[in-house]
């Protein structure tokens, strides 16, 4: 499925372009060695033709651990499509981290923003920063919102949304657009219990005017649900296309269900984390660009480890002091052999530099070169 | 001075092999701290550092299009000046350095950063961060000890070509940034032979090289110029000047990084093998500090820290100065000489040596202004003569 419109660039008269190009080159040899942009960003980090940021306008908390961020974006933010996420890099202890969030404002609000919704997970660094420390004026960079969970263009005559803790901000963005498209739709959610239900209020607001129908299940007190209870829960859940947000053995189960009764082709699923990180000695080091694999142990530098596979390094001191060995981790985990520290790369597309020479696998990784 | 593998009194001879691992552990321990302390304060400082910079050279730019008024010129080029010194030191060395990587900020990366000097990056790193920063003070080694043009120890022998030294110093300080730039090329080794000459290596560097500089030339003297209007010329000397300004800050600073009395230099084969304790060591007796007010040390990039910075090269530099005293105290409990003295003795420390080395080993110890004439017979018979004539004068004034 994809409901992502392909989007044609803005066009622009070409003698305006040619022009335009003519005064960036002479703006350019006045900003040698930087960019015209480097000292425009100074004044103006959201104006168009910027790397694409915005500023947090507010943060409004949903429950005592979730909260949704108001974000007024540059100028060149292009409208999303309900369903979609974003990913955001914000500044955490001084460190850049980028984490994907699902939109969940109604599109065309009056102020020109959008907002995310936030649920802070147990030692999640950015989810916390987010939910508890978050400070409206902070500038984020963003990138444009991005996913395939979303309505099809032609919107099925009968919905089933199926969705558990934080799963349900996809879900949100969508029911709050498409009001009216939705005609005949059920929402099974869980969490623990009534009270940390993210937008409680507002679905059972939805539920009372008869625009959903809404099943919570309270997990503290009446325990999971399983693909079987669903389908007992809705009686025409085959004639349903299915969206499902949340855990990924939610998901799971979900997929077998409906393998098992042959409608795959109906269900959509959205997973934030496709890949658990697990970390421990030594792992498989892939070179993405250049298509190798190495089988790393835990006490050699990845540098040796792919020299000695005959992989073309960049390379340095080999003492962990010149950086001249650096490259991008897409995703995986390294530590350093120094001290232990470890470092990760999330799946969502992370170029994390790490030093080769001094880096050790910890886990299967992916190294850009 | 003389490597210290070969003196009769060796700083470090009374360290154990022992001594030299705990020291070791003692500076990794420092280094540890730090970089889990590493936050928000920090990542501030070097943004406010670059903003405040850019600010400043666009503002003292912007006076300078009036600069054919003699206040304005003025102003201008102390601004600028003061821009370029910040753009270099606090700013590009020690991005460069790879010191605010942890930030993960592709703005502010070792990977990314371009900075305002005739050298590209790129060369920079690879001469600075991989050979100086490893071998530092290694003769043969480490090319930053006299940059492969001068006479730096007694025991490189002495030709009349060198009584010229201070003299090259002095316009090698003036023009520094292309002087780092014909270093980083090896231009001299690489000039020596067709063969280096023809290598497209070599070739695809140097043109990199100049690239960079008809840029940075452009901007300086033909483009602000231009957008001068009227005061064309006077922008143009204004960013003349301030580029010398720069250029003589920024080589003062780094000649009392290495160069005063008393640090000390190394022998090639010494470091086959060295441990990181050991490494640690001549870092320590390597490199040099300059003494002075917070608004010294963020003029020199924090290099007045050069002995914190050669011991934590990647460390942010606006750390330093907490780290000093406890290196201090290490210095101090292994009986080793911590050299720290304020810019001026430092600057005239190595200034005295570059001249000292310029005229033959112990020539300038022994004169007097009552021996003076004798000595400067002396010297011309040893500047005239054949290598025989200085050999034998040479042994007359060592004995």
């Amino acid at each position: 499925m994809t409901a992502t419109a392909p989007r044609p660039p803005v066009a622009r008269p070409p003698a305006r372009v040619a022009l335009r190009d003519r005064v960036l080159r002479v703006a350019e040899l006045v900003t040698t060695p930087l960019l015209p942009v480097d000292y425009l960003d100074l004044f103006d980090p959201l104006r168009s033709g910027a790397a694409l940021r915005g500023r947090i306008e507010a943060v409004h908390p949903e429950t005592r651990d979730a909260a949704s961020i108001v974000i007024r974006p540059g100028r060149d933010w292009l409208p999303h499509v309900p369903g979609q996420y974003v990913r955001i890099g914000i500044d955490i202890d001084g460190v850049r981290q980028w984490r994907a969030y699902s939109i969940t404002s109604i599109l065309d609000r009056a102020d020109g923003c959008f907002s995310i919704t936030v649920k802070a997970i147990p030692g999640g660094k950015v989810s916390n920063h987010l939910v508890h420390r978050a400070r409206p004026g902070t500038i984020i960079q963003l990138d444009q919102a991005t996913g395939e969970f979303c309505l099809p263009e032609e919107t099925p005559a009968k919905a089933l949304f199926v969705t558990a803790g934080s799963g349900i901000t996809p879900v949100m963005g969508i029911l709050r657009n498409h009001a009216e498209q939705l005609t005949d739709t059920v929402l099974v959610h869980s969490a623990p219990t009534s009270e940390d239900v993210v937008f409680g209020e507002e679905l059972r607001q939805m539920a009372a005017e008869g625009r959903i129908t809404l099943i919570e299940q309270h997990t503290d007190s009446a325990g999971m649900l399983d693909a079987r209870s669903i389908a007992e829960l809705v009686p025409d859940l085959h004639e349903r296309a299915t969206w499902a947000c949340g855990p990924v053995g939610m998901l799971e189960a979900l997929e077998e269900h409906w393998a098992s009764v042959g409608i795959t082709d109906r269900l959509y699923t959205e997973r934030f984390r496709p890949r658990i990180l697990v970390t421990g000695e030594g792992g498989t080091v892939t070179f993405t660009r250049n298509g190798t694999t190495v089988e790393a142990d835990g006490a050699t530098p990845i540098l040796d480890a792919a020299e000695e596979a005959g992989v073309l390094m960049p390379s340095g001191c080999r003492m962990g002091i010149c950086y001249g060995c650096v490259l991008p981790m897409r995703a995986g985990a390294v530590r350093d052999l120094r001290n232990g520290e470890i470092t990760t790369a999330e799946d969502v597309g992370d170029g994390v530099l790490i030093q080769t020479c001094v880096s050790a696998a910890a886990g299967a990784c992916d190294i850009d070169h | 001075m003389t490597v210290i593998q070969k003196k009769p009194e060796n700083p470090i001879a009374h360290l154990t092999p022992e001594d030299i691992e705990l020291i070791g552990k003692e500076l990794d321990t420092i280094r540890q701290e730090i970089r889990d302390s590493l936050g928000e304060d920090d990542a501030k400082y070097i943004r406010t550092v670059i903003d405040v910079q850019r600010k400043l050279e666009l503002g003292s730019r912007a006076v300078l299009l009036f600069s054919k008024f003699p206040p304005a010129w003025l102003v201008g080029t102390a601004g600028l000046s003061v821009a370029k010194i910040l753009e270099n030191m606090e700013i590009g060395h020690n991005i460069l350095h790879g010191q605010w990587d942890w930030m993960r900020d592709p703005k502010i990366h070792s990977t990314t950063w371009e900075w305002d000097m005739a050298s590209p990056a790129e060369q920079w790193k690879h001469s600075h961060n991989e050979l100086h920063h490893t071998y530092t003070n290694v003769i043969g080694k480490d090319n930053d000890l006299g940059y492969g043009i001068m006479r730096v120890d007694e025991d490189q022998k002495w030709h009349p070509m060198y009584l010229a030294q201070p003299l090259w110093n002095f316009i090698n300080a003036c023009f520094f940034e292309y002087g780092i730039a014909a270093y980083d090329l090896e231009l001299g080794k690489n000039l020596a032979s067709k063969k280096r000459r023809n290598d497209p290596k070599f070739r695809a560097a140097t043109k990199q090289v100049l690239k960079k500089i008809r840029n940075q030339a452009t901007k300086d003297y033909v483009v602000h110029p231009l957008l001068s209007g009227p005061s064309f010329l006077p922008t143009l000397a204004a960013n003349f000047t301030a580029n010398v300004v720069r250029n003589l800050w920024s080589h003062s600073v780094i000649m009392c990084g290495h160069f005063p009395e008393g640090v000390e230099t190394f022998e090639k084969s010494s470091i086959d093998g060295e441990t990181r304790g050991e490494w640690y060591v001549r870092q320590m007796l390597g490199s040099a500090n300059i003494s002075g007010s917070k608004a010294m040390h963020t003029m020199t990039g924090n290099l007045s820290h050069q002995v914190e910075h050669h011991l934590f090269p990647d460390i942010p530099s606006n750390r330093y100065a907490e780290i000093a005293p406890r290196v201090k105290d290490i210095f101090d409990r292994y009986n080793l000489t911590y050299h720290s003295a304020p810019l001026y003795k430092q600057v005239a420390s190595a200034w005295h040596k570059v001249i000292r080395l310029s005229l033959p080993n112990g020539w300038l110890a022994e004169t007097t202004p009552k021996n003076a004439p004798a000595q400067l017979a002396k010297l011309y018979k040893m500047t005239t003569g054949g290598p025989k004539v200085r050999r034998a004068l040479q042994r007359q004034t060592a004995a």
